[in-house]
């Protein structure tokens, strides 16, 4: 079973997201924003970085990329699909997940670790790990500060110490069936012990464990 | 804007004795698209005419050197068919006139000399000074810097793993910022700046020219500032990372698919040098078509065409059976091409405009008949004054000194400087930014690459020669407490200006002094870049030579040593030459006494030589191995107890033994008896436990608000 990992143009952690998934037994590859055709992949990863520059609202153009039509149609039919950092708001963006990213309440940019806690289990992210569970990961973001108007968003994780603002400290969310999810730390760089966390591993094989025979 | 009378190859920053050399050389009277070229190829910044003589000093041979001085990039082999390409370079001046761009595109700049080589660029260091944080246009001119290589470096999506911060008066008028580039690629895509044979053809790819950065290399970076240097801001380029992503991904592809005879990046003096450069590299000549060019503003002149800095923009030399496979990869990149020229035999660049022929020079002259001057050198009177001058005792209690110390924001957290920045992309990052020096993993082998860059203004004022030897040294200390093996050089030169007898004097020296310690070391310098003119109404900077070194680990410490790990119990140990006590040139000097004087301790190449190869070996065994440097063995210490929360009881109690910065030692922290150090080499000067530090017999130091000082020492000075 294999996931698609988008790369739109000004896309940059493709292929850390590629060796993460693998390195947990995943079949992933990294596909062109341009292809249309996402029949062969079970499940969909949209990965961080600058999608056409972001020099718009982020994620403003990308929502437009052709293989977005194909993101949708994954989405309808419950397959897997993940946005990581700017894939979280790129997915927002295209109506998938509600709310929005905004500016860090402190207008810098933040890489470094934060601790997690898991206040939902029920979605392809986080259905391998216990509610209540802490998770340490990098964040690594300007615009990561959630907010939802109409708070409809169900949130899968939580900062323990909201570095950036985001409405009820969110730092994921998912749609109501829980096969779309927006996380705005990343995952794929919580996988190997010399680089200081393996806690991602827990959210990237549940989104694995999600996959299921197209 | 005031009207310039001048002639125009002045207001191009050409002298009278110049531009007769070109007239010379032509035979003739330049056209104006000539002289423009000329103007900008032998800018200081191009073409090092008052250094080269000097930088002939450098060793620059080694088994393992591929690619050395006086391409785009250093190349080393790092075995088993990889190779490692490094570069570093001066963004000084844009960055004091608009310090948000000329820090980005510096960092663009830093990356495209690096992906020139069919390299993927996979990391970057900083190194940046400024005046004192009192001063608001020094917070302004800091804040804009940070965010500018933020901005870029993490759009164009590459971590910025390290560097250095630091800050005195002497930079107030004149920030330094230099940054450095790592690359990786594999021995069969290595390619050079050559233009090929007869009927190649050159297509610039990327960005579309206008009218930023024209001059940028002649009238801005290689000139004094004054008060009318704001009005030079139209000589600043403006940067755009998404555009340099989509040409460093298609470049590679490029290279992978084997299309392209040499690369080379227009950075300084732009399409002048891109066209020149190349052609007489490879002994060709060269004819360009600027009507071909493709351009974001109308109406560009010949010599605007040919000295714009717009960014973000390559010149590929291309077989023509395979220049439509180019321009198709270009369109899948979402990149503008244009075929702009065709090499042909003979030597000469010929460029035409407007269907007529605006400039038809010798293609090497312009690299290769830059002036050479040998400028007059002078030993500066001052200097034996300051050196019979000792810095005055520390007063106070160790316990004081401590606090004032960690509290001064070039010894304090830089948190708030590296988490603006990526610095963990790619999943290479082993060892990152807080620490001595960067370990990058290379996924897929067992090697590191772990990078140290160093500077200290302070100690190369006082003393040039030995200053800039200690700098290797301690570059080559902070790589090898990674577990790696010093392996190659590339150095920044900011000095002030050339014409002033005492600043070549301290730049040759500067330059003898990394040599010396390079030779003691077995290690070639394999590239540099040189920055004069660094001075502001007539005040000069301190000469501040940065040394960025490459070691290699290979194997890469399975757990590699780190500040975090110490534990309760565990034995304190100093290796190195027993110090002496002395602090000219210090931290401690500057903060407690608010002075510069003496002569600091000269290097001693056999301590250097012994303490590195033995912290490379202890590397693998220890778990905390550190570099002791600003701040002496006490700052050492203390990073060590922040790191690890963990108190520490030190037995020295002499403010002259805690905090001087004698060169070659470090600290190893591990369990009682764990290893025997060798007893001539090394004394055990504490053990870790408590939540305080004890230095000698003096007050406590508690932990918990040390680290408070600590995180705090640039973002309360940012907050004011």
């Amino acid at each position: 079973m294999s996931t698609a990992v988008v790369v739109f143009p000004g896309t940059n952690c493709e292929r850390d997201v590629v060796h993460a998934l693998n390195s947990l037994g995943g079949d992933a590859e990294v596909v062109w924003h341009r292809e249309t055709d996402l029949s062969a992949f079970n499940g969909v990863v949209l990965p961080g970085g600058f999608a056409h520059g972001d020099y718009l609202r982020t994620g403003a153009i990308a929502r437009f990329s052709p293989v977005m039509v194909e993101v949708e149609r994954m989405a309808a039919e419950g397959l897997p699909v993940l946005g990581i950092c700017n894939g979280f708001q790129v997915l927002c963006e295209a109506g998938l997940l509600p709310g929005a990213l905004i500016a860090n309440r402190d207008l810098t940019f933040i890489c470094r670790f934060v601790d997690l806690e898991v206040v939902d289990n029920q979605s392809i992210l986080t259905r391998s790990a216990e509610v209540g569970q802490r998770i340490r990961i990098p964040l690594n973001s300007y615009e990561g500060n959630w907010v939802d108007p109409g708070k409809i968003g169900r949130i899968v994780l939580r900062y323990v110490d909201d570095p950036n603002g985001s409405q009820q400290g969110a730092a994921a969310v998912a749609n109501d069936r829980g096969n779309v999810v927006g996380v705005m730390p990343h995952p794929e760089r919580g996988v190997d012990e010399v680089l200081g966390s393996v806690d991602g591993r827990i959210l990237l094989e549940g989104f694995l464990h999600s996959l299921v025979p197209a | 804007m005031t009207t310039d009378t001048r002639p125009l190859h002045q207001r191009l920053g050409m002298t009278d004795d110049e531009h007769d050399s070109v007239l010379g050389l032509l035979g003739r009277n330049p056209r104006p698209a000539e002289l423009a070229m000329y103007s900008v190829m032998w800018s200081e910044h191009c073409s090092y005419k008052s250094s080269r003589a000097h930088l002939r000093r450098f060793p620059t041979e080694a088994p393992w050197v591929v690619v050395g001085p006086g391409e785009n990039a250093g190349v080393v082999d790092i075995g088993d068919g990889w190779l490692a390409a490094l570069r570093i370079e001066s963004h000084n001046h844009p960055s004091f006139v608009e310090p948000y761009q000329g820090a980005a595109t510096g960092v663009g700049g830093i990356l495209r000399d690096v992906f020139t080589m069919g390299a993927r660029p996979i990391a970057l260091w900083d190194q940046i000074r400024f005046g004192p944080l009192d001063d608001s246009r020094n917070r302004y001119l800091f804040k804009g810097v940070v965010s500018g290589i933020a901005g870029y470096g993490n759009a164009v999506g590459v971590p910025t793993v390290g560097g250095e911060i630091e800050f005195d008066p002497c930079y107030s008028g004149n920030p330094l910022v230099n940054v450095m580039c790592l690359g990786i690629l594999r021995r069969e895509q290595l390619v050079l700046g050559t233009a090929g044979p007869p009927n190649t053809v050159a297509v610039l790819l990327g960005r579309a020219t206008g009218r930023d950065g024209i001059g940028g290399a002649s009238v801005l970076a290689s000139a004094s500032f004054d008060d009318e240097s704001q009005e030079k801001r139209p000589s600043v380029q403006v940067g755009d990372p998404f555009e340099e992503k989509k040409l460093i991904e298609a470049c590679l592809e490029l290279y992978e698919r084997g299309l392209v005879e040499g690369v080379q990046d227009l950075g300084a003096a732009g399409l002048s040098c891109a066209t020149s450069e190349p052609a007489g590299r490879a002994g060709v000549g060269l004819d360009v078509d600027l009507d071909a060019v493709h351009v974001r503003e109308t109406g560009m002149t010949a010599p605007e065409l040919l000295m714009s800095e717009s960014q973000e923009r390559m010149m590929a030399f291309v077989p023509p059976h395979l220049v439509d496979d180019v321009l198709a990869i270009a369109t899948r990149w979402e990149i503008d091409s244009a075929v702009v020229g065709t090499v042909r035999a003979g030597a000469t660049l010929t460029v035409s405009h407007g269907g007529e022929i605006v400039a038809e020079v010798p293609a090497a002259s312009l690299a290769d008949d830059a002036p050479i001057y040998d400028r007059p050198m002078r030993r500066p009177d001052w200097l034996d004054a300051l050196w019979v001058t000792p810095p005055r005792n520390l007063d106070g209690d160790p316990a004081d000194v401590l606090v004032r110390l960690i509290d001064d924001p070039a010894l304090g957290s830089t948190a708030w400087v590296h988490e603006q920045y990526d610095h963990m992309l790619f999943l290479n990052t082993v060892v990152g930014p807080g620490s001595d020096g960067s370990l990058i993993r290379i996924r897929g082998t067992e090697k590191g690459l772990a990078v140290s860059t160093d500077g200290n203004g302070r100690l190369c004022q006082l003393d040039p020669r030995g200053g800039s030897s200690r700098l290797v040294y301690e570059a080559a200390l902070n790589v090898a407490v990674t577990g790696a093996r010093p392996l190659a050089v590339v150095d920044n030169l900011n000095f002030g200006n050339p014409e002033k007898p005492e600043v070549m004097w301290q730049f040759k020296e500067s330059v003898e002094g990394i040599s010396a310690a390079c030779e003691a070391l077995g290690i070639p310098v394999v590239g540099g870049n040189v920055s004069f003119y660094n001075e502001t109404d007539g005040i000069d900077i301190h000469p501040t030579p940065v040394v960025g070194l490459l070691g290699l680990a290979d194997p890469m410490p399975g757990t590699p040593p780190r500040l975090s790990r110490a534990e309760e119990g565990m034995e304190i140990w100093e290796i190195g030459p027993e110090p002496t006590g002395n602090l000219s040139g210090s931290a401690a000097q500057r903060v407690m006494n608010g002075e510069l004087t003496g002569k600091p301790t000269s290097p001693d190449p056999d301590a250097a030589r012994r303490v590195v190869a033995l912290a490379a070996d202890l590397a693998h065994r220890v778990p905390v191995l550190h570099d002791i440097s600003d701040g002496g063995l006490a700052i050492a210490v203390a990073e060590m107890c922040i790191a690890s929360q963990i108190g520490a009881a030190i037995t020295e109690s002499e403010n002259g033994r805690l905090f001087s910065e004698d060169p070659h030692r470090l600290i190893v922290v591990m369990k009682p008896g764990a290893i025997d150090l060798p007893r001539d080499f090394s004394r055990k000067v504490g053990t870790v436990g408590g939540d305080a530090i004890h230095l000698g017999g003096s007050d406590p130091v508690e932990i918990q608000a040390l680290t408070e000082t600590f995180e705090s020492a640039i973002p309360r000075r940012m907050a004011g």
